[in-house]
């Protein structure tokens, strides 16, 4: 596998009205090609802003960091997407090299154009296909994603497709550009569990077919175990927690991920009380100082985790955890 | 009616009109629930799950009386009164909005932006004149707040100083404030924050059990209600596909649909195999209804039988019924 993308130290800030607010602070992650990333945190953690920025697609009161680096090795060499400023340079990535997909698709698609000619209108943009072409290669697309009778449906409006096959023709839209990285925020969230399954499998047949990695975000730790290869937790714009899916699933080891698990109602096991995360998350404009879930965390240690930001320390290979319960292991032995 | 019932639905139909159709012909209508037969028992948590477009908002809302009943009988009593839905003067359905509350799904939504928390929980009180000072208004508002975790603290301020679970702790308060028998909570906890949906949950069952309430709880989530509630219905078109205790329904679930939903709920083990057939295809369109069994287009042991005549809800167990022609052979 080669490497697709590496985000270094992505910071993050946004100018509002009431100050200056940290959405993103210090994230970095990296990606292989044909690889999917699970980026998983709850409402406030800053996962659609990271994600977001991998196309500096954020609104101009976005504020990067100066250490912020984000490089996508494309065939003909590296992309320094933060040293992209103007529109047309963007174009290398925006809807060319990454595509994203959203969570709601009647919102994501023009109401008063047919899919038909969105589809088209974006391959005229970053291809250099005849129209006549750019219209076999939309239809043959709505084919793969499984689109029944896609001439059809190519000439449709968004609101004559059902909430499942409007995800799929957003998908379809998305891959027909063959880019190399898709994001996909919350893709199946609006969707019933049963299309939900569909969705999923298609989003894995085709990272198979295509080779391109995903950054899959979801609120959803189940949707990660099914489809991601690793994932990092997010909390507040910080990950504090990283690694292959099955060892952050199977042996969950900051205080925030083990809350989480605890919080999900499962089916495995109707008699396991349902235990909270005491507290609220906090505003953003009240960051807590040191380990930003000290203020909800069960095994808070004192003036280290409310004074000290935690590094990463290795549970096993690849496995990285950002905690001072276990940096304090790593002291005493 | 079985005497520990406190409400019973009668093949309730709820069918709303559409456009369309021939000039002097019978109006076409949408068939929102068709023929829906259930019993909630007193103090029960009573779980109503589907998919979107299964009807069970509409369900829940006719029990409420805020659905026009097409045919079909609903019944209440609480032993102080008795009443059919369908046939209450204004009187009787003034009284009956006492004794039924509905909590909504969007916190943010539900709770007027121009409000404090105080006024937001007290206007029941006003409205239906269930008090008769400020000072006992009040009180009830202060003895509730405190059942659903506010502070006194909170009661001045406005909804925009909450996060999105303690809006819904609001919601609940304000709900509960006229002391109502009957609850349907209509998809209360989705969109909540998983940290915050099992604070939530655990809230609804204490007050629940604290005081004696009985809850419709409408959701698509099954895992949800798999924790929360004590009996289950799962909808699908409209009509009702399987009924059971909880735990029977997950142990041994027969109708087809009912399986698929519970094999298409990702499972937190990477390694789980869904054994089950996955789901093709999506909810037919309730302007054209497939004859037959609903479930008929999309079902994987569909037969000649299941497209010609409709099941009817059949026993399988105690209180556990089906709807599906095949169920014998597929279990």
């Amino acid at each position: 596998m080669t490497r697709l993308l590496d985000v270094e130290n992505l910071t993050l800030d946004f100018d509002t009205d009431e100050g200056r607010i940290t959405a993103v602070d210090d994230v970095s992650f990296s990606l292989e090609a044909g690889e999917i990333m699970g980026l998983v945190g709850e409402s406030g953690s800053g996962k659609s802003v990271t994600a977001k920025a991998l196309m500096k697609l954020n609104a101009s009161n976005a504020i990067y960091g100066q250490n912020t680096k984000i490089s996508l090795n494309l065939a003909d060499g590296p992309v320094d997407i933060m040293s992209l400023r103007t529109a047309q340079e963007l174009q290398i990535v925006r809807g060319g090299a990454i595509s994203m997909i959203f969570q709601e698709p009647m919102a994501s698609f023009a109401p008063a154009i047919t899919i038909g000619a969105q589809m088209v209108e974006q391959l005229l943009i970053h291809t250099s296909m005849s129209a006549l072409k750019a219209q076999e290669v939309s239809i043959e697309m709505l084919n793969r994603v499984g689109i029944s009778d896609a001439s059809t449906r190519f000439k449709q409006y968004a609101f004559e497709l059902s909430g499942g096959m409007r995800q799929r023709a957003m998908i379809a839209m998305a891959l027909s550009t063959n880019p190399k990285l898709l994001i996909a925020d919350e893709p199946t969230t609006a969707l019933d569990v049963t299309i939900q399954a569909q969705v999923i499998d298609l989003m894995k047949d085709l990272v198979k077919d295509f080779g391109m990695g995903i950054v899959f975000i979801t609120h959803d730790l189940g949707v990660i175990a099914q489809t991601a290869d690793t994932v990092a937790v997010m909390y507040l714009g910080r990950v504090v927690e990283k690694g292959p899916v099955r060892q952050v699933i199977g042996n969950p080891s900051h205080p925030y991920t083990q809350g989480l698990i605890k919080a999900l109602p499962r089916l495995d096991d109707l008699d396991s009380p349902l235990t909270p995360i005491p507290g609220d998350i906090p505003s953003p404009l009240e960051r807590p100082n040191g380990c930003v879930f000290n203020t909800r965390c069960s095994q808070f240690l004192g003036s280290q985790c409310s004074g000290e930001i935690p590094k990463f320390t290795p549970i096993s290979h690849d496995h990285m955890v950002a905690c001072h319960i276990y940096q304090q292991d790593q002291k005493g032995t | 009616m079985k005497r520990d019932t406190l409400i019973s639905a009668n093949n309730v139909s709820v069918h709303y009109p559409i456009n369309g159709g021939k000039l002097l012909g019978p109006k076409p209508v949408v068939r929102a629930v068709e023929n829906v037969t259930l019993n909630i028992t007193k103090g029960s948590f009573f779980g109503l799950v589907g998919e979107s477009g299964s009807g069970k908002t509409t369900l829940g809302r006719a029990m409420l009386k805020a659905a026009p009943i097409t045919n079909g009988i609903v019944n209440f009593n609480d032993g102080e009164v008795n009443y059919s839905l369908s046939n209450m003067s204004s009187k009787e359905l003034k009284d009956y909005r006492t004794r039924s509350q509905l909590i909504f799904q969007d916190p943010y939504a539900a709770l007027s932006p121009r409000m404090t928390v105080r006024d937001i929980i007290a206007e029941p009180l006003e409205i239906m004149k269930l008090t008769s000072s400020r000072e006992e208004t009040d009180r009830r508002v202060r003895e509730i707040a405190a059942k659903c975790r506010l502070n006194l603290e909170h009661l001045r301020r406005f909804p925009h100083a909450f996060s999105g679970g303690q809006r819904q702790r609001i919601s609940i308060a304000r709900a509960l404030v006229s002391e109502p028998k009957f609850v349907v909570a209509d998809e209360s906890v989705a969109a909540l924050d998983v940290s915050i949906q099992a604070d939530v949950l655990n809230l609804l069952k204490e007050i629940q059990q604290e005081m004696g309430l009985t809850f419709l709880f409408i959701s698509h989530d099954l895992s949800v209600v798999a924790h929360i509630c004590d009996h289950v219905a799962v909808m699908y078109f409209g009509r009702l596909v399987e009924t059971a205790p909880t735990r029977e329904l997950f142990n041994n679930p027969c109708h087809p649909y009912t399986k698929a939903l519970l094999s298409a709920i990702p499972s937190l083990d990477p390694d789980a195999k869904n054994l089950a057939q996955k789901l093709e295809g999506e909810i037919p369109s309730p302007t054209n209804p497939p004859p037959g069994c609903k479930f008929q287009t999309r079902c994987p042991h569909a037969i000649d039988i299941c497209r010609r005549d409709e099941p009817q809800l059949e026993s399988v167990g105690v209180e556990h019924n089906v709807a599906c022609h095949r169920w014998q052979e597929l279990m």
